[in-house]
This record gives structure tokens, sequence and C-alpha cells, in this order.
């Protein structure tokens, strides 16, 4: 396991950085200038919220499923759903500062952005209830619901903010106009997908282990203070016995 | 299923009407909102006119949000979830009921707040059939993810402060869809705007229904 996540943390570090030296080497082009170098970064972050949001989904029903059920599934959900958080909230600041220039504005009421910022909303009540504390397996159990939950939303929502943005008036707001660009943003923008999917495999696979830890820590003090009470329990038997 | 829906509800119902914590509570902080966004938005300059279906629906949101939590705050007292549980009534008919007596209320309170709406703000109702039908809608679905997510909060310590954070951005669709299908109704907007987000707000009320039928056992479990 951890040969493995070093593996992939080294990986990550490699290609993330490759992305970096190349995507801060792409020209500027006469549209964007140089904001068009966040294509190497933008999409792939958007990508791996909802990849990281599907791993969630899929954990949760794996342990909600009564023959899959194992406390694992919900430390993957969880760790992947923190990750997914803040690759979202990067995802909102990196089209943010792409938008600021390209359109004027910080932010628009687009269909894509609208859809992204409740996406990001419905994480945080999941990692709060996730934080609720009380019984670790009806803790699991509770957020393995609320996750499906969020996931069915994100359909719906999709439809809505889609229909409240284009019924009236059409707006198609496209982040990466590809006609106009040619193979080297696409290669590095590839690339970046790499990177950044496998920066979100190490991350989730150290949250895991940190979901993993604290688990154990709760069942082990637990343990340990029961143990306590018993030794002391014991000895009082032991002097009680002692003292007839 | 649904001669316990009917039990539950009547209970909930008998419970407001009694405690009038509905009539004294929350249709006074509905109409309150109304009044706040008054002075938010300045007024003589028509803002008010023309906002006036998205600040009705902001307010009745609110409202649910206190209402939901009502709902769920009389079963915390006495242990009453734990009666609830040893009862033997169908869970899926304990969901419909609850969320019967939430959306009896809401519709209700969304009487009130029409009326404070018309008043205040200078609307003009076009359309009566599209705000019944958008109402109805609305409630139903409002009613059935509260009840939902109401559940899944309930017995926690942080619930107060949760509830909002989880049942907000789901509803969102439901903010969206009922304040356009309103902006038609009083022709804000064209009136052949309005049947899709009604569609739209009937899809969000029987997929919470039916989520809320399938899963309250598991909630009413794990609370």
């Amino acid at each position: 396991m951890s040969t493995l996540t070093r593996l992939v943390g080294g990986a990550a570090l490699i290609t993330l950085a490759t992305t970096v030296v190349l995507g801060l080497g792409l020209p500027p082009t006469q549209e964007q200038g140089d904001y068009v170098r966040l294509i190497a970064i933008h999409p792939p972050l958007a990508w791996a919220s909802y990849l990281s949001f599907g791993v969630t989904a899929l954990a949760s029903a794996a342990y909600l499923l009564p023959r899959t059920r194992a406390r694992r599934w919900d430390h993957i959900a969880g760790a992947s759903a923190e990750v997914g958080v803040v690759f979202t909230a990067l995802t909102l600041i990196t089209g943010s500062i792409w938008g600021r220039p390209t359109w004027g504005v910080w932010w628009v009421w687009d269909a894509r952005l609208t859809l992204t910022a409740l996406m990001l909303f419905l994480f945080l009540g999941y990692l709060a209830l996730r934080r609720v504390g009380g019984d670790p397996d009806t803790n699991a159990k509770r957020s393995a619901i609320a996750a499906l939950l969020a996931v069915t939303v994100v359909p719906i929502d999709h439809f809505a903010v889609q229909w409240w943005r284009t019924l009236h008036q059409r707006q198609s707001l496209t982040l990466t106009p590809k006609e106009n660009l040619d193979g080297n943003y696409i290669a590095v923008m590839l690339l970046g997908f790499v990177a950044i999917t496998l920066t979100y495999a190490w991350l989730t696979m150290h949250r895991f282990r940190v979901e993993r830890a604290m688990d154990e820590a709760g069942d082990r003090s637990l343990d340990a203070a029961i143990a306590e009470r018993r030794a002391e329990a014991g000895a009082a038997t032991t002097t009680t016995a002692v003292g007839r | 299923m649904w001669r316990d829906a009917a039990l539950m509800a009547g209970k909930d119902l008998r419970i407001e009407a009694r405690s009038r914590v509905a009539t004294n509570q929350i249709a006074p902080f509905g109409v309150l909102v109304l009044v706040l966004f008054a002075f938010a938005l300045d007024p003589d300059r028509g803002v008010l006119q023309r906002a006036a279906p998205g600040l009705f629906w902001v307010a009745v949101l609110f409202a649910s949000l206190l209402a939901v939590q009502r709902s769920f705050a009389v079963e915390s007292a006495d242990s009453a979830r734990d009666g609830l549980r040893l009862s033997g009534l169908d869970p899926a008919g304990i969901f419909l009921g609850k969320a019967g007596a939430v959306a009896l209320q809401l519709l209700a309170l969304e009487l009130l707040l029409g009326v404070f709406v018309v008043l205040l703000y200078d609307a003009d109702v076009h359309r009566a059939v599209i705000v019944m039908a958008t109402a109805a809608a609305a409630t139903v679905g409002l009613a059935a993810a509260g009840v939902v997510y109401g559940m899944l909060a309930a017995g926690l310590r942080v619930r107060e402060t949760l509830l909002p954070l989880l049942l907000l951005p789901v509803v969102a669709p439901v903010l969206l869809a009922a304040t356009r299908a309103t902006e038609a109704a009083l022709d804000i907007t064209p009136v052949s705007d309005a049947w899709p987000w009604v569609r739209l707000l009937s899809v969000f009320a029987v997929i919470y229904t039916t989520f809320g039928v399938l899963a309250f056992e598991t909630l009413l479990e794990e609370a």
C-alpha cells in the first residue's frame, strides 16, 4: 500500500511539474491572451471533481448494500468527497480567474457555473454530516444515504439551471473553444488530466488512511478504556479480598 | 400505508393546532421575511414588483425549514421517536403522513404570504391556475425533500445548523422553477414559459416522494 502510494505520489509530482512547465510555456493566443494557459489545469480540475463525487457515490452504494458492507467503503467515500470539495473549489477559483479578463466579470450565472456551485454546497453539507460524530456505523450509513441523495440531486440541478439560463436567452459560454486551439494546447491539457487524476488518487489514498487510522484510534481508545476499567475493578476486588 | 399516513398527519396537525407554533411563530416569520425584503430593496423603484415571485419563494423556503424542524422537534421530546419506531406503523406511512402535514401547513402559509405579496409588493396575479399548479407541485416537493432530510438530521446535536446546509442546495431547483413559473403567472414573462417549470417541479416532487417512501425505514432505524 505504501509503495503504491509513493509511486502514485511520485508520478503525480512529475506529471504535475511537467504540466506546469509546459503549460506556462504555451504561447498566448489572440483572444484569450496569457489566460489561455489555464486550460492546462481548469478542465482537469473539473473532471477530477466529478470523478471524486462519482467515487463517493459508488463507495456509498457499496456500503449500503448488505453484501459488500465494510467500513472501508465509508472511508473511501469520505476521503474522496473531501478531495472532491477541494477540487471543486479550485475549479471555481481558476474559472473565475479566467472569466474576469475573458468575460469581464468574475462570475456569470451560467448553467454550468451555477451547477458547480450548487454541487460544492451539496458536498460541503455531506462533509458536515460526516463530522457530527456518534456511533460510527450509524454515522456511516447516514452519510452513505446523504451521499446517494446528493448525487441524485446533481442531474435535477443540472436540468433546472440549464433551463433557468436558456429558456429566455441562449447564452453559450464555452470555456474551451477547441477549434481555435492547436494541438499543443490540447496535448498539455491531456497531460494536465493525467497529472490531476494522479494527484486526486494520491490525496485520496492519504485521506483514506487518515480516516481509517482515526476509526481505529476510536476503537482502540474504547478498548483501552474498557481494559483499564476492568483492571481497576479487578484490583478493587483483590484489595477487598486481602482486606478480608 | 395510507391509513397510517392519515393517522400520522392527523397527529402532527393536531399538535400544531393545539400548540399554535405554526400560526404564532412560523407564519409571522414568513411575513417578516417579506417585510425585510422590502427594506432591503428600495420599495419605490418597482424592484419589488419584478422580484416578487423570487422573494415569495425564498420566504416560503425559509419558513419550510422551520416547519420541517418543528415536525421533528415534536418527535424528540419524551423519546417520542422511539415510540414511533415501536408503534408498528408502516415507515412509508409515517413519511407520507409527516410530509402531508408539512405540505398542508406550507400551503396555508403560501396562501397567507400570497396575500401579503399582493398587498405589500403590488403584484398582480393574472393566471390563478398556474399559481395553483406551481404551488401544489412545489409544496409537495419541498415537504417530501424536507422530511427526508429532516429525518436524516433528526437526533443529531447539530441538527438546527446542519439542516439548512443540507436542505437548501437540494431544494434550489424548486426555488428556480417555482420562481420562473410564478413570473409567468404574474405576466412578467410569457405564459408559455410556465408549464415546463411546473413539469420540473412535478418531477422533483415525484422523485423525493418515491425516495422517501422507499428509504424512510432505513432512515427511521438510523436516526
